[in-house]
Parts: C-alpha cells; structure tokens; sequence
C-alpha cells in the first residue's frame, strides 16, 4: 500500500495535518502567527547547511529552526527590542542567509520551488518515518504540558507565581514549532508552513467549547484538509502543498458561514 | 499572629533608574496591609519582587516556609479565540475535585458564570472568577494587583467586602495594591504609601492626614475623605452637560466624587 505515492502523500500529510491542529491551536491564542511563519523563513537556511554539512535536510532546518527559536526565546527576555522586530531581524536574516550560503553550493541542483512550496507527492518512506516520529513526539510534549500551557497562556505572571516554570514552557513550544515546521516542510513548503498551522485552528474556533475540542477539532479539520487538496490537485493538476493550503481556506471560509448559522439558532 | 512574610530594605535598580530603595514590609495572618502610590512609584514591582517573579538587587525577603499564595494579577484580557469555560480556567495548570471548584465559585457569588466562557465575563465577574481561583488553593496569603481597576463603582465596594469577608472567614493575610485609599480604607488594617521608597505607613486613617501622602497626593486627596459622604443625583455627559440619574429601588450608596472621577 505504502509503495503508491499517493497513498504515502495522503499519510504525510495527515501525519502532519494532526500535529499542526493541536500545535496551531497554541500559535491563535497565543499570537504567534508572526512567529511561526519567522522560524519557517529561516528554515531555508537549514536547508543550505544540511547541504554544506551533508546530514539530512530535515534534520538541518529541525536544529536551525530550534535554534532560532531558542535565540528568539532568550532574547525576548531582555526588553530592549519588541519581540516582532527580533523576529524580523532573525527570520530574514536567516532568509537571506540561506540564499546567499545556497549560491555557494552553485554546482548543486537544488529544486528551490520544492522546498518553498512543497513537494509532498515525492514523499519516501524514510520522510514519513520522520513524519510521524516528529508528529508523535511534538503530540506527546503537548499532552504533557497541556494545562501549564493553558495556563501560561491565559497569563504568564499568575503561572509563574503558581510556580510554573514558564521559561521552559515558553522554549518547549518554540522547540514543538520547530520540530513540526522541519517535518511539514515536505508538504505544503516553507512558505506555506504557517497556514497549515492557523487555518484549520481558526476554522475550528466556532465549534469548540474547550480547549482540548478546539485541538482535536483542528487535526482532524486538518486531515479533512489534506485530502480534499491531494484530490483536487489530482483532479486539476494543481500543484499539491497550495492545493492542501487552498482546501484548508475553503474549510475556514464553510466553518465562517456554518458558525454564522449556528448564531442564528 | 503570625508573620506570613518579612521584607527588609528591599532595593532595584535598573540602568541608572532607582525603581525601589529600602522597602520595608510586614503581613501577618489576618491582615489587610494595602499599598498605594502614583503611577511609576514601584507598585507592582514590588509586588513582583514579593511573589517570587522578580529579584531584588539589595535587602532580604523572609517568607513562612511553605507559604502558600494566592495571586489575583492586574486584569486580564483572554484572547476571545480561545474557548475556556470558568469552570475549565479553575482547573489550571492542575486538576481539582469538583466539589471544591462549586464552593470556591460559591463564595465569590459567581457560581451561575461556571459554564460561561471566561472571554465573555464583564471585568467585576472576572476579578470574582479570580479570586475564586486563587481561594482554590486555600491561601495563606491573598495578593490583589489593583482589583478594581475597570469595575465600576459599586461592583469595587461589593469587591473589597468580599475581600473582607474572605479575610475574615479564611483568617488569610492579604496584600492589597491600589492607587485610591479611600475604596480601601475601611477594610485596611496597614497602608504604605509607596513612591519608590515608603513615604509613610501606618493606619489609613493617619497615613490619609500625613504630610508625605498630601505631597504625594495633592491636598485634594486629604479633601476627599470630608466630602466622602457625598450622594449623586445626576451624572454628566461627555459635554458636561449633566443627566439626571435613573432612580433606583435600593438605598443610594456612599459615593465619593474625587475617587470616582479623577484618577489622581
């Protein structure tokens, strides 16, 4: 069954779809928006040191996506830049980079389109083994911190007086965004990273009365998401990481028009 | 009574900018203390420095060991994209049994908001969901930011007796800040009058005639206290204009014209 490439896309992408629900929940309520979509910049440079260094890409954007996150983490703590300007400065920087360091590996062919937009129809069995290793473990830290998380993002000082180590908390979300970014990159590209995250959170806001609905609600929208784009990229020969992105708006325009009926009752 | 926390010549500095020197304060079991002081003067660093969030650079701080505290933070806004019930936001970061969540939600008068959504809550019901939290966790000591920042005049008088009654039920100490002394006064045992350094402390009544609180404060403060029983029949407008007052079926409350309208 794995041996379709479809079928291996479809599995990629909903292995992502159910991390980046739950994940994406924490980046609405917690305006991050801005911040994932910095981190997922610098993941090109990423690329262009797994290259340099010859280790796996993914690999290369996990750490430098971690450690963009952790220089944005530890550098929010002193105040004298706001934090949308640090992220500024770091993600295009690492952008820019990356483009400047790829120019250096010139004799290399490298599908630069594949990286921004996604290329999830060319997913191999290691890049899904990656994928849902990655998705488990960013699942399983969230399930654990789960409502110090909560809580440390309904108001950081009252968890920390209740002895909530809310730096720790605050660098492992960064690191779970990283990790995620590293892992999707595949499926919808760099630069369409971030929706993945918001569109089925915010699509699913409307229906949810609890936390925990909203995260499970987003996954499956998510999953929902990838399939009617994998179909429809099929249908139309569109290119697949746009097609999930744009099935996932629709998603997001319906749930809209569905939460406008259901004020209506 | 007991001591519950000991602060000696407490100091911050950052930069060249002298945020606090020398604070000295005392709670003890059962105890009101209310900290007031102009915008800037160190408040709720102080406050910071008090619950642990924050280091001083000079003096010591003694808390009873394992101390318990509760903490009502400054108010709050909750992102309205996520969906928390009151109930679901008691139970943050830890599970708790049901039965002490209704009577928490009960003693401050807010168990009919237990489902509604925390985003939803009017500022006076959100400072009640507060407080019921903290009372969760059987605090020894009670620290309110500025409670009645945002209520409107009355919901503050109902607040600050419910302060009081949780005092008196709970024999908890509590640690006020507000920048309006009169609201307090009735409730307060202890005032510091803080403008980086504690001009004067003692009791409301004396800190409210001392001469460092009238510099810090304007005479017309000191004023307020003699007009304090003072009853509105009309409200203005944004002209000026005055508008007569819808009459009411209870008794006209004490009002207090300086505290109600200026913000000093």
């Amino acid at each position: 069954m794995l041996d379709d490439f479809l079928v291996r896309a479809f599995l990629a992408g909903a292995g992502v779809a159910l991390v980046a629900g739950p994940l994406g929940c924490f980046v609405v309520w917690r305006r991050m928006a801005y911040f994932g979509d910095s981190l997922s910049h610098s993941a090109l440079l990423g690329i262009t040191l797994g290259f340099l260094l010859q280790v796996d890409l993914q690999l290369g954007v996990a750490a430098t996506c971690a450690a963009v996150a952790l220089l944005v983490g530890l550098l929010q703590q002193q105040q004298r830049l706001p934090t949308d300007t640090l992220l500024g400065i770091l993600a295009h920087s690492a952008l820019a980079l990356g483009l400047v360091a790829l120019s250096f590996v010139g004799n290399l062919r490298l599908d630069l389109m594949g990286y921004l937009f996604g290329d999830v129809l060319a997913v191999s069995r290691s890049d899904l083994l990656w994928i849902w290793i990655g998705g488990a473990s960013v699942l399983l830290v969230l399930t654990i911190y789960w409502r110090r998380l909560l809580l440390a993002t309904v108001h950081e000082e009252l968890a920390s007086a209740e002895g909530v180590a809310v730096l720790r908390i605050r660098l492992t979300l960064m690191l779970t965004l990283a990790v995620t970014i590293a892992v999707a990159m595949k499926i919808v590209g760099i630069l369409l990273i971030t929706s993945m995250l918001i569109l089925p959170a915010a699509a699913a806001r409307r229906f949810a009365r609890s936390p925990e609905e909203m995260a499970i609600l987003a996954a499956g929208l998510g999953v929902v998401a990838v399939g009617l784009g994998l179909a429809g990229s099929l249908r139309y020969d569109t290119p697949s990481g746009p097609s999930i992105v744009v099935a996932a708006l629709l998603l997001f325009i319906l749930s809209l028009a569905g939460g406008a009926l259901k004020w209506r009752k | 009574m007991s001591r519950l926390l000991e602060a000696r010549g407490i100091g911050l500095t950052r930069g060249d900018r002298v945020i606090l020197e020398n604070v000295d304060l005392d709670i003890s079991e059962g105890e009101v203390v209310t900290l007031i002081g102009p915008n800037g003067s160190g408040k709720t660093t102080l406050l910071r420095i008090l619950l642990g969030l924050e280091r001083p650079d000079a003096g010591n701080l003694h808390r009873r060991s394992g101390l318990t505290i509760g903490y009502v933070p400054q108010r709050l806004t909750i992102s309205p994209t996520l969906p928390l019930s009151t109930r679901q936001f008691l139970q943050l970061p830890h599970r708790q049994p049901q039965g002490k969540v209704e009577q928490a939600l009960r003693e401050t008068a807010v168990e009919h908001l237990a489902e509604a959504q925390v985003h939803a809550l009017s500022g006076g019901e959100f400072q009640r969901v507060l407080l019921a939290r903290a009372l969760l966790h059987e605090p020894e000591l009670l620290v309110l930011d500025e409670p009645a920042q945002g209520i409107d005049f009355n919901g503050q008088l109902d607040l600050y007796q419910l302060i009081d009654r949780v005092r008196q039920d709970r024999g908890c100490g509590v640690l006020l800040v507000s920048h309006d002394l009169h609201l307090v006064m009735a409730a307060t045992d202890q005032v510091i009058c803080l403008n980086r350094h504690v001009c004067c402390s003692g009791e409301p009544e004396a800190v409210s005639q001392h001469p460092a609180y009238m510099a810090l404060f304007g005479p017309r403060a000191a004023q307020a206290l003699a007009i304090y029983q003072h009853h509105h029949d009309h409200r203005h407008d944004i002209a000026g204009e005055p508008i007569p007052l819808r009459q009411r079926n209870n008794p006209p409350r004490l009002r207090n014209e300086a505290s109600a309208d200026e913000p000093f």
